[in-house]
């Protein structure tokens, strides 16, 4: 395995509650990873480690490959034709961009949220279900234990045990994103992708996603791609700084936001870039 | 490290920023004069001008109010990161050393008036000295702000040792003063005081060298200042008693 260039290290600011955190294993890593949209060169060389039940925020200008490369963790791209992705991304060391590598087993283990929620018009406990059946053959008591448990996850529980079976389309934008958080949960996936999963939330929404992700990486590796900042510095352990393609900065989050390594970063974050 | 800093795409932010420093300069300069007017008045035995520097002490505070009430815009506005969270961080904290040293400096004016209700003791003869250095120290440590040189920060830091040297040697002389004749034991008090609150502005110097240092490379400075004051363990023995 080739070395990356930024190892994941222990935060070292003393005082805050991450300083006592050891330093995290990487859950999936980047390894010289170059993304090419019909020959454009979206991301170039990029190396990172994903810790394992840590959140690691990626920021960076709109088109600098961060979405691009949250979207190469589930392999979403191969949905796409003249979209190529070279390099590897090791998922438990496996190399997920290995045709060999079964997509179906690959979205098993790696979930992902949008930043518009999407859910299924079908009833709340259907969007939650469907999922589950998709990869499991359940008794309907046990299918509704999963369905709760999924929702209780999300933070939704409490919304909506009364009334499973009506649509979800009829839940506010913020219900809707936990809905969406729920049924990714529900396949009790290794590691979780948000791309922007509160651009469209209200702050209250906002804040209930937010509590949602610090209760969720006790068990999920978490990778959200922000543009905000503040939630990046609230919600991540590790933030990744990304422009024009290429990983610039990466590192424990409350350094990186009080005293970064880069100009770049520097100047991004505190808004006098362009 | 002093790299230039570019502008925000948004320039009220700036404007917001250097609004911060101004006011904080302001208050250096307020300061800085409080403290050499209230010498001046020890020197001159002018309780007029003494009364006058415990009276304008008021708009160092003042200032510092609108310090903290522009910090707190600045935070709720911005939500400053990296350097410019530092640089708000910075001026809450210089404003607040700035308002202790005016308190300092209006306490030696306060103890002037009272001293010249005495006869003149010959130990005040070091006081303009004392306070000379912490003046020297106080401008420096300014103008390094006013640079955002951490350098000249450092530098001003280290003097502080001097002073407090100076200090200590004053407060052995006043207190074999004391114990020469009781009747100067009054007057030497407030001298020591004097001396005491002089050598605290000092102190506030190296807080404001050391926050200026965090201000530009983001770290606390990485070593123990000497510390000259050695009056906590100075010990005069008087005459044995007969």
């Amino acid at each position: 395995m080739t070395d990356a260039p930024f190892a994941i290290s222990t935060p070292t600011v003393g005082g805050s509650p991450r300083a006592a955190e050891a330093g995290a294993a990487p859950k999936m890593s980047a390894r010289n990873l170059d993304f090419f949209y019909d020959g454009f060169h979206a991301l170039k060389n990029v190396n990172i480690d994903i810790a394992e039940k840590r959140v690691t925020a990626l920021i960076g200008p709109s088109g600098c490959g961060k979405s691009t490369l949250l979207r190469i963790f589930n392999r979403i791209y191969a949905l796409y034709p003249k979209l190529v992705a070279k390099g590897e991304v090791l998922l438990d060391g496996e190399n997920i961009l290995d045709p060999s590598y079964a997509l179906n087993r690959l979205r098993g283990k790696v979930g992902m949220v949008f930043q518009k929620p999407v859910p299924f018009p079908m009833s709340i406990y259907e969007n939650i279900a469907y999922a589950i059946r998709h990869y499991e053959k359940l008794s309907k008591a046990d299918l509704d234990v999963r369905v709760e448990q999924a929702l209780v996850q999300g933070a939704l529980w409490n919304e909506v045990k009364d009334k499973l079976k009506q649509s979800a389309l009829g839940l506010s934008g913020g219900q809707q994103q936990r809905l969406c958080i729920a049924r990714a949960v529900a396949l009790k996936p290794d590691v979780l992708l948000l791309d922007e999963p509160t651009s469209a939330l209200d702050p209250i929404a906002t804040g209930k996603i937010e509590q949602l992700v610090a209760e969720l990486k006790e068990h999920y590796t978490i990778a959200i791609v922000t543009h905000n900042m503040q939630q990046a510095a609230r919600c991540s352990d590790y933030t990744a700084f990304m422009y024009l393609g290429e990983l610039i900065e990466f590192g424990a989050t409350d350094k990186l936001f009080t005293k970064p390594a880069k100009q770049q970063t520097e100047d991004y974050i505190t808004g006098r870039f362009g | 490290m002093n790299a230039p800093v570019s502008e925000h795409i948004v320039k009220s932010y700036d404007a917001e920023l250097q609004r911060l420093t101004q006011e904080i300069q302001r208050m250096g300069d307020l300061a800085l004069a409080e403290l050499e007017a209230s010498i001046d008045a020890v020197v001159k035995r002018d309780s007029e001008a003494a009364e006058i520097v415990v009276g304008s002490d008021g708009a160092i505070d003042a200032l510092e109010l609108e310090v903290s009430h522009d910090v707190v815009q600045l935070l709720v506005a911005r939500a400053p990161m990296a350097r410019d969270l530092r640089e708000v961080m910075a001026a809450l904290r210089i404003a607040a050393d700035i308002e202790r040293i005016g308190d300092y400096a209006a306490n030696v004016a306060k103890r002037a008036i009272s001293l010249n209700q005495l006869a003149p003791v010959k130990p005040v003869h070091a006081l303009p000295r004392l306070a000379e250095l912490a003046g020297e120290l106080l401008r420096d440590v300014l103008d390094a702000y006013r640079d955002r040189d951490a350098d000249a920060a450092l530098l001003a830091w280290a003097r502080d040792e001097e002073l407090d040297e100076l200090y200590t040697s004053l407060f052995r002389e006043l207190l074999t003063y004391m114990m020469e004749d009781p009747r100067n034991i009054t007057a030497s008090t407030h001298l020591l005081f004097m001396a005491k609150n002089i050598e605290r502005i000092g102190d506030h110097a190296t807080n404001i060298a050391e926050n200026v240092y965090y201000l530009v490379h983001g770290s606390r400075i990485g070593q123990i200042r000497r510390k000259g004051d050695a009056t906590a363990s100075t010990v005069l023995h008087g005459p044995a008693a007969e």
